[in-house]
């Protein structure tokens, strides 16, 4: 029997007061931007999103999972301070450095209706790893 | 969960005992139904907090306690001041998130006919949800100032008048604020943010006085059946927010230079003597600055909309409380007074009566304990006991907590579904999301009222009021 391709993607997992976000993708840095992705999603729909301007973000950390939540923590200080929402994202992992470009547009919140405001991303359930499959997954839960 | 690893002292206490790395008991309130309801994680959390170097006593879980950071959500614990630890994961992200009530001087006949205009000004007027700005913009100067000065601050400043200060904690100023210490990023997130009410579970409510319990205090908090009075539930915002994300790093990765071994990374500590710990209590004090100032705005912009449709309103101060903090208090341990550096999670300050802090007032009933309600179910004024200082330094619950995760209350409840169903309960909802209002559905929280009912019977603090809401504005 032949086993579906496995491809990229995200999703959110159950935590009881907040959300959970999981980007899953053939290289670490794919996993990195679904999960952010799937942080939009915890907002809005990311299909909601124009990817009209874009911003460039840079992090750097001593370990893979500590990049994740450096990542994640970069976007959501973006997006506070630029009052921004982000759909799109092309992120470049070297060693320990992260290089990223994301597009998006102004927060409007008549079009957007955002339901919560992402106040961290925790350690909490924080994972990176490639799996059995081939496949690399990044997942923590965010504080909202 | 399950309750046989539980020693039960009363029908409201579960203790575990220390095993492994604890250094003291871990501590449940609740009754039967909420501890078999409350998540394993629960019972984790409060131990690992137990595992941390100087707690003092035990490790305590509140009645409405969930799956948390590191501390459960409705944690309390206690640290000593030279051997032990300050966590940015034992305060949490949002600092000093709390709920002020203020008095109205109006009745329902009152308020019934203006309703839905209270409802459109105040929405309009006080800024909610994600993107919203505020209408004070500060520059660096007036920024350090405000988070030197908090609610003081913005009185002097005219948002609001000086007799509310004694009616907030450490009157309006946490002391020892730093905000030298108050990272540039963090600062920058809450340069639009001031007097914004933020978006999730934040909100401001007009509520009425259902019911009394305790008459006699209830006269002496001024609260009376029919009453209108107005909660703010809110925090620091964006620099709260920062800060928390900043320290929490920080402290994960120094830990182990601290020789602190730490059962969960989210428990990131510092010895409350390191440079690091000094400077997280520097910030997140100037961050509890941040909250008394942004709610004490919010305050002033609800007064200057009932002073355009009610004129007659009179909106004094019950109580300020904050839910996640750190404060250095005095508490008896084993017959002695000691200097304690006390966390609260998700918990209230519950001071009883005798208590120096409390305002002349309030000194032989205790302090008003607000317990936010979610849109569609009550809210309660408690007052602290004098016996919870042995219980729990002096902390009781604060909300009804989530029973059921915003994934499954969206895909549960359609937002317009949840507005037009409390509109047929006559409860006015005001939000820019919808999605916002599915996913904070009253359904998706514990029985309040059960919760209430458990911190009461454990002598945390005793009912007072019970309030029913009547508009909410959802962030």
């Amino acid at each position: 029997m032949k086993h579906p391709v496995p491809t990229a993607g995200w999703e959110h997992f159950a935590h009881v007061a907040d959300m959970g976000v999981r980007g899953f993708g053939h290289t670490m840095a794919e996993a990195f931007e679904q999960a952010a992705i799937a942080l939009t999603a915890v907002i809005t729909d990311p299909a909601c999103v124009r990817a009209d301007a874009s911003i460039e973000v840079t992090c750097d950390a001593a370990n893979a999972e500590l990049l994740f939540t450096d990542w994640l923590n970069a976007l959501i200080y973006e997006m506070a301070v630029r009052k921004m929402l982000f759909s799109k994202f092309d992120v470049d992992i070297k060693d320990s450095k992260l290089k990223a470009t994301a597009w998006g547009e102004q927060i409007d919140q008549q079009r957007h209706t955002p339901s919560v405001e992402a106040k961290g991303a925790t350690f909490t359930e924080l994972k990176v790893k490639q799996q059995e499959n081939g496949i690399w997954m990044a997942q923590c839960v965010i504080d909202v | 969960m399950d309750t046989d690893r539980f020693t039960q002292v009363s029908d409201t206490t579960w203790r575990i005992e220390p095993q492994g790395k604890m250094r003291v008991p871990a501590i449940i309130y609740a009754d039967e139904g909420l501890i078999h309801a409350m998540d394993d994680k629960v019972y984790i959390q409060a131990s690992n907090v137990a595992c941390l170097p100087g707690i003092v006593g035990a490790s305590y879980a509140m009645p409405d306690a969930h799956w948390g950071y590191g501390f459960p959500i409705g944690g309390v614990a206690a640290f000593d001041p030279e051997d032990g630890v300050v966590s940015a994961g034992g305060v949490g992200f949002d600092i000093s998130c709390g709920v002020r009530t203020l008095h109205t001087g109006l009745q329902r006949k009152h308020i019934d006919a203006v309703k839905n205009r209270l409802a459109d000004a105040l929405y309009h007027t006080i800024p909610a949800g994600l993107g919203s700005t505020g209408h004070i913009h500060l520059n660096d100067k007036q920024m350090d100032e405000m988070l030197s000065g908090g609610a003081q601050w913005a009185v002097d400043k005219g948002y609001g008048e000086p007799r509310d200060l004694e009616r907030i904690e450490e009157q309006g100023r946490m002391p020892l604020a730093r905000p030298l210490e108050v990272s540039q990023h963090a600062k920058k997130r809450q340069r639009d943010e001031m007097g914004t009410l933020g978006s999730g579970n934040h909100y401001l409510e007009l509520q009425e006085v259902i019911e009394i319990y305790d008459p006699g205090t209830a006269v002496m908090f001024g609260v009376n059946t029919g009453d209108i009075v107005v909660s703010i539930h809110c925090g620091s915002r964006g620099l709260g927010h920062q800060i928390g994300t900043e320290f929490l790093r920080s402290m994960a990765l120094s830990a182990s230079e601290y020789g602190i071994e730490l059962p969960d990374r989210e428990l990131a500590c510092a010895p409350i003597q390191s440079t690091l710990g000094k400077r997280y209590l520097g910030a997140m004090r100037a961050a509890i600055n941040c909250a008394l100032a942004n709610r004490q705005i919010i305050t002033h912009l609800t007064r200057q909309v009932f002073a355009e449709i009610l004129p007659e309103a009179q909106l004094d101060l019950l109580y300020d409380v904050s839910h996640n903090t750190c404060k250095l208090e005095e508490h008896i341990v084993n017959d002695k007074a000691r200097q304690l550096y006390v966390h609260r999670k998700g918990a209230t300050r519950a001071f009883g009566p005798g208590h120096t802090d409390l305002p002349k007032a309030l000194q032989k009933i205790g302090q008003p304990v607000l317990i936010g309600g979610s849109m569609g179910t009550a809210s309660y004024i408690l007052a602290g006991n004098e016996q919870n200082e042995a219980l729990s330094f002096a902390s009781a619950c604060h909300g009804a907590g989530r029973s059921m995760s915003r994934r499954k209350a969206y895909k549960t409840w359609y937002g317009r579904q949840i507005i037009d169903e409390l509109a047929e309960r006559g409860i006015i909802i005001r939000s820019p999301s919808s999605r916002g209002v599915a996913e904070e559905a009253p359904g998706a929280y514990k029985n309040v009222a059960a919760v209430v009912a458990a911190t009461e019977r454990a002598g945390l603090a005793r009912k007072v009021a019970r309030l029913r809401p009547m508009v909410c504005i959802k962030g």
